[in-house]
């Protein structure tokens, strides 16, 4: 296989005390993200599906580092990059969606210079060409007169025209690697549907492969191809999103599923998981869904399970996979 | 349906007022712009027992009308009966028992500061629920009832989880013993697995107490679990109510279907691209000429932008504001979506 775009191995991602254990957030992580692939990754609040984002981006908050693992980029080591260096691949390889545009756009400046900045720092630009390109993006994201839109302060717009902005903005600079964080979570249904559908004609336009964060399984199941399931800082499930959906091999991944309504099976009954995600300062030994997994058995409290390959390209972390899901296998 | 509902709103609006200078008020010719027109004309009826969702995109008004149910807000104009009768413009403590709310963000709809235990206690001698001395009884029952255990008591809001903080509030507003609660979004703030539970409670809640609820949410496939049936407001008016089987079956309004179509699907075989919604809701500033759908709907015609359709009975149980609803079915086929970007003003 090529060089994958963006591979993360081993990452984690804690607070560092001073005394004592360090609190791990996200715990030995890999993953590759392919050349213009559609990357999913999935989890409840808390499972640090956001701060893998972040720490791709280098835009950890305060106190949360990296402790350990590489992030590669095209064969290149982010963690450790000087900074000035790795600024220069924000923008034009690396560019992030927020969730809140509304806190992510700069209040005071209008968004037309918002989005030639980048143009104008990265490639170059002159502020009449970078504007022009500004006005381009601002048309391909399906902003209405975009013209006059570009002159617009963030809070005169809605939040879908937001949203568009955040995306023309971040795909201004040609990037190879979209990252993007609950970008639609914020907005109405059918805001969501117009902006999901803009976000995926751009990077098929562009060639850009996305890392799309999100705790809707529905939006991942209609944007994505591939996907990672995160649960208390690991990945405990990823694979092909139509084989994770159709078949989960994960009892949280299941249990996730079994909870959400789906629209088109409106009969189902929703099965809640029980018990609470842990608590992340202080850990227990084996694996972290035990506590709450009805297939737990005591070996699953002794040793994290390792990842393990249950069909091509499918991977679990679940030691008694093939035990729960007999009947699926079959 | 011949029973009298346990809720019945007429015609009710509500406009807000931006406050404008005197001389801003003088020289403007028309007070179009200052006057914000949150709910125009709302008809709609809440049966015994039933769970009724009301869904729309942020700005149709749909917690305002959550207000003004629950005594909250006033209403500019309209009508509001509890089981056929008037209810007071000032409620008395007995008439804002009946009617309970529960929030959308469990963070901060409870105090901080108060104990579990106190903020029951200060609810059930309030309103003379149970005598003093079951107090203590009673709030543990309710605590039961929303699936806590009585240890809750003594603790505080910040010890909990948002699913259980939601729970709380939900024995709050049961213990003053409503026949009808309001819920404001109650799940959109907390994660799937967790959301689930609470759906669940809602549905126990109605089977074994009995209870009429209004159900506010803007997630279309939770509404299709919960609900047995839907209003759809949009721009501060409900355009189709129906049972909701029959509305996500059978939707006679554009606006529905729109919605429908946008939701996101769980299957990879049923993705649903055909109907494209464009643009965002016009301002409730501006409210359109003729039908308030018109300038997104792709169905409409001249009549549209003149007549301003009221809400009607198209099928047993099932009433729509569009006056092409019955040809809807055979429109659907003819006229391909309109793409992005080209948003009629």
């Amino acid at each position: 296989m090529e060089t994958p775009l963006l591979s993360v191995k081993s990452l984690t991602i804690g607070i560092r005390r001073p005394k004592g254990s360090d609190t791990i957030i996200v715990d030995d992580l890999s993953f590759d993200i392919q050349q213009g692939e559609r990357f999913g990754i999935v989890g409840e609040s808390g499972s640090g599906k956001s701060l893998t984002l972040r720490a791709i981006a280098d835009l950890l908050p305060k106190g949360v580092k990296v402790l350990s693992g590489s992030i590669l980029y095209n064969g290149a080591e982010l963690v450790g990059m000087p900074t000035a260096q790795r600024r220069k691949l924000m923008g034009p390889e690396i560019a992030m969606i927020f969730q809140e545009p509304m806190t992510a756009l700069n209040p005071v400046i209008r968004v037309g210079d918002q989005i030639a900045e980048g143009p104008r720092r990265y490639l170059g630009l002159s502020k009449k060409a970078a504007m022009e390109l500004a006005i381009e993006m601002m048309a391909k994201t399906g902003i209405p007169d975009p013209a006059r839109r570009a002159r617009a302060y963030p809070h005169e717009l809605s939040g879908g025209l937001r949203q568009r902005i955040m995306i023309a903005m971040a795909l201004s600079c040609g990037p190879k690697l979209l990252l993007c964080d609950e970008p639609t979570t914020a907005l109405d249904v059918t805001v969501q549907h117009q902006v999901l559908k803009v976000l995926e004609e751009l990077c098929d336009d562009s060639g850009a492969a996305l890392a799309f964060v999100t705790h809707d399984l529905a939006v991942v199941n209609q944007t994505c191809s591939d996907l990672a399931v995160m649960y208390a800082g690991h990945i405990i499930e990823a694979g092909r999103v139509k084989d994770v959906f159709s078949d989960p091999r994960h009892p949280y991944t299941k249990g996730l599923l079994d909870s959400a309504p789906d629209f088109d099976q409106p009969d189902r009954d929703l099965v809640p998981i029980p018990g609470f995600p842990p608590n992340l300062a202080a850990r227990t030994a084996g694996c972290a869904f035990a506590p709450r997994c009805a297939f737990a058995v005591d070996a699953c409290t002794v040793a994290i399970p390792p990842t393990l390959e249950v069909a091509p390209g499918h991977k679990a972390a679940c030691i008694e996979s093939e035990r729960i899901f007999e009947g699926i296998l079959a | 349906m011949t029973e009298t509902p346990v809720l019945r709103v007429a015609d009710i609006t509500k406009t807000y007022h931006l406050n404008t200078s005197v001389l801003a008020r003088i020289t403007r010719k028309d007070d179009k712009q200052s006057s914000l027109h949150a709910l125009d004309g709302v008809d709609l009826q809440l049966n015994k027992g039933e769970i009724l969702a009301l869904v729309g995109e942020s700005g149709s008004g749909k917690s305002t009308l959550a207000k003004i149910l629950v005594g909250s807000a006033t209403p500019t104009s309209g009508e509001l009966d509890y089981h056929g009768e008037p209810m007071p413009l000032h409620r008395n403590k007995d008439a804002s028992r009946r009617i309970q709310m529960v929030f959308q963000d469990p963070y901060s709809s409870l105090n901080p500061r108060i104990s579990i235990g106190s903020m029951l206690k200060e609810l059930l001698v309030l309103h003379n629920i149970v005598p003093k001395s079951e107090v203590r009884a009673e709030s543990i029952r309710l605590l039961n009832l929303v699936g806590l255990e009585e240890d809750a008591l003594q603790a505080y809001p910040s010890q909990f989880s948002g699913g259980q903080r939601q729970r709380i509030a939900i024995a709050r507003a049961l213990a003053v013993r409503p026949d009808i609660l309001i819920a404001d979004e109650p799940v959109s703030a907390l994660d799937v697995s967790v959301q689930a539970t609470i759906l669940e409670l809602f549905a126990t809640l109605q089977r074994d107490l009995g209870l009429s609820i209004l159900f506010v949410a803007h997630n279309l496939a939770v509404v299709q679990h919960l609900s047995q049936r839907v209003a759809v407001m949009y721009l501060g008016r409900i355009v189709e109510v129906a049972e909701t089987e029959e509305l996500f079956r059978n939707p006679r309004h554009p606006y529905t279907r729109a919605l429908i179509d946008s939701i996101p699907r769980m299957s990879a075989e049923s993705v649903n691209e055909e109907f494209f919604l464009d643009g965002e809701p016009p301002s409730p500033f501006n409210i359109p000429a003729g039908c308030r759908f018109n300038p997104r709907c792709p169905y409409a015609s001249d009549a549209c932008r003149t007549t301003d359709p009221a809400l009607e009975t198209v099928a047993p149980q099932h009433e729509s504001a569009c006056i092409r609803a019955s040809e809807l079915d055979t429109l659907a086929l003819t006229i391909k979506p309109r793409r992005t970007g080209n948003t009629a003003a």
